[in-house]
């Protein structure tokens, strides 16, 4: 072995290692209670006249976040249409 | 090219159960875990399911791509309409404008644990249904889109 895969096996080694360091430091399962859990659990109801809390963040709090997640969606499909379209009689192919 | 006649037998049989799964969910976004996406995602696997278990010759048959098409982008359009009718009615942009209003989805929600009606909250359930209308057709299309590229390729 050259030195040059010993660093490549090194920095494999550190990359991977710092990947499992949260596994060792952070417990999981235990969420830190926050200030915004209790807000949205005591007066989520109210505010977005809904019965599950989830559903009414997703559609009323953060409903810009769920218009551009359908967009994300929509732009997908015209992606995914745009790869597969059938292709003209005329029309070459041009790989690059 | 489409799988055999256990496999075929046995779509047909799951095909309207995935289905009506798939509409509970999304009916229910505004009650029970899950919602819009997550609805639409099951029901499309039931199209999903018949495109693979018959050939998608046949399948084109019943529904096409362009049907496919409008249902996605009317699935959207009824979103964002149904966020600019709060503009419309003076208030700010997703505003709740259907809750306690006494129409559809109208009834108020009682504050604390309760077993929940499924005739309430204004217009998230209005904007569940929209987005599993989106979600049906964007992954049924999608998987149309992908199972046209083997379309004449012939069994070895």
């Amino acid at each position: 072995m050259n030195r040059k895969e010993i660093l490549t096996a090194a920095i494999i080694i550190v990359f991977a290692g710092s990947l499992l360091l949260p596994s060792a430091l952070l417990n999981f399962g235990n969420p830190q209670h926050g200030e915004m859990d209790d807000y949205m659990i005591d007066n989520g109801q109210e505010l977005a006249a809904v019965n599950n809390i989830v559903s009414g963040v997703v559609f009323d709090f953060r409903g810009f976040d769920t218009l551009g997640e359908a967009t994300v969606l929509f732009t997908a499909v015209l992606g995914v249409s745009l790869m597969f379209r059938r292709m003209k009689e005329d029309e070459e192919y041009e790989y690059e | 090219m489409s799988m055999s006649r256990i496999v075929k037998a046995t779509a047909n049989l799951l095909f309207p159960f995935i289905l009506v799964f798939g509409f509970y969910i999304i009916i229910h976004g505004h009650l029970t875990p899950g919602g819009g996406f997550q609805g639409g995602a099951v029901a499309a696997t039931g199209f999903i399911l018949m495109l693979v278990a018959f050939s998608p010759e046949t399948i084109k048959k019943h529904f096409s791509t362009d049907s496919m098409k409008y249902t996605e982008a009317f699935g959207l359009l009824l979103f964002i309409v149904t966020a600019f009718i709060a503009i419309a009615l003076g208030s700010t942009f997703f505003f709740n404008w259907l809750a306690s209003g006494g129409i559809i989805f109208g009834e108020a929600v009682a504050y604390g644990t309760n077993p929940g009606i499924l005739n309430s909250a204004g217009t998230i359930p209005l904007m569940n249904i929209a987005v599993g209308i989106e979600v049906i057709g964007a992954m049924g299309l999608i998987i149309m889109y992908m199972l046209s590229g083997i379309e004449g390729v012939k069994e070895e």
